[in-house]
């Protein structure tokens, strides 16, 4: 079954679900109660509270951190905006912050351009060997950064990238293009063959049908494979940890961990600051993007 | 494929001799060489060669700023005797199997809630993936501090309610710290596992359940009957991808623990990364990334199974 029988399945399956109630008129609403709204306001709490956790603290006057006796820590009283402008004016967080930037849309531009040319290619060239190589492509997905990070040190090593932001925007897309080419080679299955075939008999080249036909019309799979991949850049750490060595050149996860773990007892504020501001960026994207986030993800799990 | 093939020497024939590059230009293989060469470019320069390269490190004695010599299995060797590292594969299979586990249990859970009818599903299922979209690190932070030996909100709650009476030294004591990290990444994993679980469930039609309703089947039934034996396949594949990420998991560990206490959470890649990186023994840290390969095939095998399986149950090629 194609992806896209799926998708269309799924979507008429959303579809009926939310038109009619289905069989749940069978319970009352006290059993509802407890074995629907109950467990999964528990899950909710818990899923959140880590979020809530670190806003809260990092609004919060230094001597309520850590005196929990007079204050109620669960709530603030006098919010301070100290820790977030000390974070963005004291120190070199901003830089941190568009470095990771400049590698995630580095890398997320690359690897969109190659898996958009790798994914036409399987899917529409039929090439000798394009299974194998979709194949490939999906083993590759699977190998983890965790067994290649040794090697590709001496391998960035020899190509004088140590601790460039270059070398992670070549490293990314490693981890970038075998999934958005699955992604995009479900996204190019549904494209009729005959639009194709009529650009080809009008004189249309292999590329012109590429950009002018296929692209245009796979623009929800670009804005899905787009938001994953950004995600996952800014996610990444051991490339990160292991490739950049100065101060001024880390991404934002690799900076948090290692620069402001002082002795201090106070650092809690500044540190939870440095989260929120860090995950925010992903949040608000996600936050515009969440049909095109959840179609990525599940879309690469089915296909 | 065929077709082109055959009717492209009708066409030189019929216009004599066709110039190199206009045969060229109209093979598609030599097409797709160049549609698929950025792709073989990156993949190949850093993905397999690294792969390959990082095989033959373990065999090497290289150091940072060393060309190593070939030592043969000696690294292995040592590894064999290193009870640090059995440690270190043992925290790894125990933290992804239980880790695992919960988060199957927790996530097909979370997925049967959220596809039941009620308001603001829509709003919920958004809210249930943003643990999933805030960098594992930036998280991890969080929990940190949540898990602080003297300033800890779970270890003041519970005092407040009784339960204990001191804190609770969560990530100084070997279980706690065992526990604490297996927590943070169930709580980072669940949401993977509940969304892609609920659209696989959103695929099986409703009137299954209202048939078996008919007949009297008990939610359990319902559930064991129409549901699992549906929803199989996405388990297998979601799970084996659960298992593989949980199995090479770096950034939880070195955000929270960096291993310790006295290496109680150490996973093959964080010792890796100790012995590799921080100490420079590459070809060290190398043989105890390669040594992570075989689980990992193994994994990748059972994917591959389910999917198989899948395509099977389904009776149609999967193009």
């Amino acid at each position: 079954m194609t992806d896209s029988t799926l998708q269309s399945k799924a979507v008429a399956a959303k579809a009926g679900g939310d038109d009619s109630e289905g069989m749940s008129y069978l319970e009352s609403l006290p059993r509802r109660l407890v074995t629907l709204y109950l467990p999964l306001f528990i899950i909710l709490v818990v899923l959140l509270f880590p979020f809530y956790w670190m806003v809260l603290t990092s609004i919060k006057p230094d001597e309520q951190l850590i005196d929990m006796e007079k204050f109620n820590p669960f709530w603030v009283i006098h919010p301070t905006f100290k820790h977030i402008s000390k974070l963005l004016f004291e120190t070199q967080y901003p830089r941190w912050l568009w470095n990771t930037m400049y590698v995630a849309v580095g890398a997320t531009f690359l690897s969109i351009v190659a898996s958009v040319l790798s994914a036409y290619a399987i899917t529409r060239l039929r090439f000798k060997g394009a299974e194998a190589v979709g194949v490939l492509i999906f083993f590759a997905y699977l190998v983890p950064p965790s067994i290649l990070f040794i090697p590709l040190a001496s391998v960035i090593q020899a190509y004088g990238l140590f601790d460039s932001p270059l070398s992670l925007i070549l490293v990314y897309p490693t981890l970038l293009i075998p999934f958005s080419t699955w992604l995009l080679m479900g996204y190019f299955k549904t494209i009729p063959y005959e639009l194709e075939e009529c650009a080809l008999i009008d004189g249309a080249s292999r590329w012109q049908i590429l950009v002018k036909i296929i692209v245009p019309l796979a623009v929800p799979g670009l804005i899905s494979a787009f938001i994953f991949s950004f995600t996952l850049c800014w996610n990444e750490f051991i490339y990160a940890l292991t490739f950049l060595q100065s101060t001024p050149n880390k991404t934002v996860p690799v900076a948090i961990v290692n620069e402001f773990v002082d002795g201090d007892i106070y650092k809690w504020g500044s540190l939870m600051a440095g989260a929120l501001v860090g995950s925010l960026p992903l949040v608000i994207l996600y936050a515009f993007f969440v049909e095109h986030y959840v179609s990525a993800m599940t879309g690469a799990v089915k296909e | 494929m065929s077709t082109v093939q055959t009717s492209m020497p009708a066409q030189a024939a019929a216009a004599g001799e066709p110039s190199f590059w206009s045969r060229l230009s109209g093979n598609r293989n030599w097409a797709a060489f160049w549609f698929m060469l950025p792709t073989a470019a990156f993949l190949i320069l850093f993905l397999a060669y690294p792969l390959g390269l990082g095989v033959w490190m373990s065999f090497t004695d290289e150091r940072i700023g060393r060309a190593g010599a070939f030592v043969g299995i000696e690294n292995y060797q040592w590894l064999w005797d290193d009870s640090i590292f059995w440690l270190s594969v043992f925290n790894t299979l125990l933290y992804t199997l239980i880790a695992s586990a919960i988060k199957f249990a927790i996530g097909l859970y979370l997925a049967l809630l959220l596809n039941r009818h009620m308001p603001f599903k829509a709003v919920i299922r958004s809210i249930v993936l943003i643990p999933f979209i805030v960098p594992t690190v930036l998280s991890a932070i969080a929990f940190w501090w949540i898990y602080d030996s003297q300033f800890s909100i779970i270890s003041w709650s519970l005092i407040k309610l009784g339960v204990i009476h001191s804190n609770i030294n969560f990530l100084g004591d070997s279980t706690w710290a065992r526990a604490s990290v297996i927590f943070a990444n169930v709580w980072r994993g669940v949401p993977f596992v509940a969304i892609t679980l609920l659209a696989g469930l959103q695929t099986v039609s409703p009137s299954l359940y209202e048939a078996a309703t008919l007949d009297g089947a008990t939610n359990w039934q319902r559930f064991r009957f129409i549901t699992y034996p549906l929803l199989t396949p996405i388990i297998a594949v979601v799970m084996t991808f659960s298992v593989l990420f949980t199995f090479t998991d770096f950034q939880l560990i070195w955000a929270l623990t960096r291993g310790g206490p006295v290496n109680a959470t150490h996973l093959m890649a964080t010792l890796s990364y100790q012995r590799g990186i921080i100490s420079g023994r590459l070809g060290e840290g190398a043989a105890i990334a390669t040594a992570m390969i075989p689980f990992l095939v193994a994994a990748i095998a059972i994917s591959w199974f389910g999917m198989q399986r899948r395509k099977w149950q389904q009776g149609s090629n999967n193009d």
